[in-house]
């Protein structure tokens, strides 16, 4: 575990970069020949499109922007998990593990989408631990990050304690994931291939969502 | 040359499969609660039964190769999707999924993140490909009224022009979410003649007609995406109502658009249909979270995902996040909530279809959001299905659920999904979507006791890795079912007689022939006095043993005869004399069966007499 752990950052990126993904299956032939038109702007006409230029249909890629956040919020990701890890043994409210379970999986979930989005595109990987990389002081955290005296201050508490600054720290973690979108989208040319557009909408409305319900909870202890 | 294939896929999954092993080992290794993950667990207990046999399980998987399985129906074409409109690198580019269908005339408009397609029916069986149009922005939710199409445009790449190369500027005036009008009147020119911009975009939209209003139609706008900066579109903003008691949370959009002026179509209202009445908070439904111990986490209700109108009966089902809803729409532009419902089993309230006689409406859970797999056995029967809800007096009550009987793989995304009533008088029926977990017939008669009529299903897209794909939506128009398939294109299918399913069933169904649809608008059938719409009601009395035997001959006859000719309006008479005598005493309790039915039936046989 221990070299694992060690890995640098973009290790695995090797394996990554000549991988498409895993089990694609093979293509089918389009139905070909047809006309293709765009449309104008509103009032203007519409123009046919080359076919020859059908290539050109995919239009716009991905931006570095795009790939700059997926690479960051893998490890904000997984600092969560590591958060959300410690409650079951911590936590002794009822309804708070149900909580922290919603969250991991949710964030492992995305976790796997952000990878494989990133595999898909022949980009790097990072690794597994970059979060505690980052806590090290080794690379700069990501908004909202807990450094490594917040996760110790986290780890040594217990009971109601350690639900308190599990709810507040957890909230800080979320908003600076909204920083993150935010970031995104105002970033050149960023946010709009559909995945990223749609990963990063989910983001943000299950993190806002999260973070009122957290709200709430520390309102009512 | 598949061999190669094979191969080269091989190596680069191993490449994929070693960095995602060593990922999981990582987090396995720190993850003190990874084990009780009951979701992620593919040895969980299974949570419902089903038939071992059932031809569904263990689909080889495959793109356009997948093996399939069916059941009281046929298929009859399967149309790939256009050049231009995949990527033939992968199925799962979510820049060109195929999205929703809509009908008018003799065509078949397909939405698509790309764009849309226009197919020319004029073989109902087999679609033919007259036009594809480019114009991306997703999720191209469609809809079509005479020559004007719709379409829902929510991210952040679409533009006002339809070009592909997305907004650079992240404040910009090129950038279009929101509804798109296109004029369709010349095919091989169609003209955007309206782009309506909305703070949230529009991720689905409904067509709505005021029966006293021909001179406009009306679109509903169901935004869910991030509200834009005010900056780009004025007046948008996106805080918590306590604090921002504008925002575009909490409200639909409802747009006009006159018919000979459609370049003026434009937003009339933002109702804030989730208030609470009394206080006037227009956050008046469900916050969001979990119902107790062991229920599903529901999403809050700041959003409507999809709303299905019913102008004949005045009525709108809103699926609202949190919440199912049922509006009031005698007054389009106002539209009036009177009822909501929570369930303990929805995560996400995703779209509603009433049955035609608009006492029943069933919503969808979208649990999972539709890209996962959750229909797995070890899923809940209840969770991402369809509650089933009877309404009366403009109030209701859960009569219950219905899931895909049959589980699928961890590969296959899966969940309730979009559908349409089939027309088979006397009963509830419809055809729905479930992803990957192919297509499934419910019969909802009996709310408590929904069951399975048909099915189509094919393999995964891939054994090894869940790529998203299956179908977006089902829907019968004019005796077929069309399929749209997120990664695989069109699917064309006519229902075949079964146990549950007749044949004289099916040909009441498919002599209901209508210029257009709309899902989200649902049209009332109303069927005429004719000999196969007479035999359905008789096959579902037999089956259902709501009839005398011995009258069974005697309808049968002069059901026969008058589809000959030869049966007289005094003797068609004399045979539904004798149904409502039976009908009669059943409502007496002299004596069991079906008396509705009977009437129905006796009703039907007078005026064939004419």
């Amino acid at each position: 575990m221990n070299s694992k752990v060690l890995l640098p950052f973009y290790v695995l990126s090797t394996l990554a970069v000549t991988s498409s993904c895993m089990g694609t299956p093979s293509a089918p032939a389009g139905t070909t020949g047809t006309r293709i038109i765009q449309p104008g702007a509103p009032g203007e006409m519409a123009q046919a499109f080359d076919t020859a230029e059908l290539d050109a249909i995919r239009g716009l890629e991905y931006s570095e922007a795009d790939v700059r956040f997926m690479r960051g919020m893998i490890p904000h990701h997984g600092q969560a998990l590591d958060m959300t890890a410690m409650v079951p043994a911590r936590a002794t409210t009822d309804g708070f593990s149900g909580l922290a379970l919603r969250m991991q999986i949710s964030q492992r979930d995305e976790i796997r989408l952000m990878e494989r989005w990133l595999a898909e595109r022949e980009e790097k990987i990072p690794a597994t631990n970059a979060h505690r990389m980052m806590m090290a002081g080794d690379m700069a955290l990501m908004p909202g990050m807990l450094n490594a005296g917040q996760m110790e201050q986290l780890t040594s508490a217990t009971g109601r304690e350690f639900e308190r600054l599990f709810l507040e720290f957890m909230i800080m973690h979320h908003e600076g994931a909204l920083t993150m979108v935010q970031t995104l989208f105002n970033s050149s040319g960023a946010g709009q291939e559909s995945l990223i557009f749609k990963f990063a909408s989910d983001v943000d409305a299950d993190q806002t969502i999260e973070i009122l319900r957290m709200r709430r909870m520390l309102e009512e202890r | 040359m598949i061999l190669e294939q094979i191969s080269g896929f091989t190596h680069r999954g191993a490449a994929l499969a070693m960095v995602l092993v060593m990922t999981a080992s990582l987090i396995g290794g720190f993850s003190e609660a990874a084990a009780q993950i009951a979701p992620d667990s593919v040895e969980a207990e299974p949570l419902f039964t089903w038939d071992p046999n059932d031809p569904r399980l263990e689909l080889g998987a495959g793109w356009m190769d997948a093996e399939s399985a069916i059941r009281g129906l046929e298929q009859v074409s399967e149309i790939p999707r256009p050049d231009g409109f995949f990527n033939p690198a992968t199925p799962d580019d979510g820049r060109f999924s195929n999205t929703d269908l809509a009908f008018e005339g003799q065509y078949l408009y397909q939405g698509n993140y790309n764009g849309f397609q226009i197919y020319d029916l004029e073989d109902p069986n087999t679609p033919m490909l007259a036009l594809s149009v480019v114009c991306p922005g997703g999720q191209g939710d469609i809809s079509v009224y005479g020559d004007l199409v719709f379409m829902s445009a929510q991210e952040t790449r679409g533009r006002l022009d339809c070009g592909i190369e997305g907004v650079t500027d992240s404040i910009s005036a090129e950038r279009m979410r929101g509804v798109r009008i296109f004029d369709v009147s010349d095919l091989s020119n169609p003209m955007q003649v309206a782009a309506i911009q909305s703070c949230r975009g529009s991720h689905t939209h409904t067509l709505v007609i005021d029966p006293d209003d021909s001179e406009n139609v009306y679109v509903y706008i169901q935004g869910t995406s991030s509200v834009r900066p005010t900056e780009e579109l004025p007046g948008c903003s996106g805080g918590e109502p306590d604090e921002d008691p504008n925002t575009a949370l909490f409200r639909i959009e409802v747009v006009r658009v006159p018919l000979n002026a459609p370049e003026n179509a434009e937003i009339v209202n933002m109702p804030r249909i989730f208030a609470d009445a009394e206080t006037g908070n227009i956050a008046g439904l469900w916050a969001g979270g979990d119902h107790g111990a062991g229920t599903q986490d529901t999403r809050r209700t700041h959003q409507c995902h999809d709303i299905t109108v019913y102008p004949e009966i005045g009525l709108a089902a809103g699926a609202c996040s949190g919440n199912g809803i049922l509006l009031d729409i005698s007054d389009v532009v106002n539209p009036r909530r009177i009822d909501e419902v929570l369930d303990p089993n929805f995560a996400y309230w995703h779209s509603a279809t009433f049955n035609n006689g608009g006492t029943k409406v069933v919503f969808t859970d979208e649990w999972g959001g539709g890209g996962q797999a959750r229909c797995r056995a070890s899923d809940p029967p209840t969770w991402g299905a369809n509650a089933i809800f009877t309404i009366e007096n403009g109030e209701m009550t859960l009569g219950g659920y219905y899931k895909l009987p049959v589980p699928q793989t961890e590969t296959e995304n899966c969940v309730a999904h979009n559908g349409s009533i089939i027309p088979v008088p006397g009963r509830d029926l419809m055809v729905q979507a479930w992803y990957q977990g192919g297509l499934s017939i419910m019969d909802f008669t009996d709310p408590a006791n929904a069951f399975e009529v048909a099915f189509f299903d094919r393999g995964p897209l891939s054994a090894e890795a869940l790529f998203t794909g299956g179908y977006w939506s089902t829907y019968w128009h004019n005796g077929r079912i069309y399929g749209a398939e997120i990664s695989r294109g069109i699917d064309v299918f006519r229902l075949t007689p079964t146990e549950h399913l007749s044949q004289a069933e099916i040909d009441a169904a498919e002599l209901i022939q209508i210029d257009q649809f709309n899902a989200q608008m649902q049209p009332l059938t109303v069927w005429p006095a004719v000999v196969p719409v007479a035999r359905a009601y008789l096959d579902q009395l037999v089956r259902g043993n709501g009839i005398l035997n011995d009258r069974v001959p005697d309808v049968a006859n002069i059901l026969d005869r008058a589809e000959r000719g030869t049966a007289t309006a005094t003797q068609l008479a004399q045979v539904a004399a004798q149904l409502d005598q039976d009908a009669t005493a059943i409502r007496a309790g002299t004596r069991g069966g079906d008396a509705e039915r009977l009437s129905t039936l006796a009703e039907v046989l007078r005026n064939l007499g004419g």
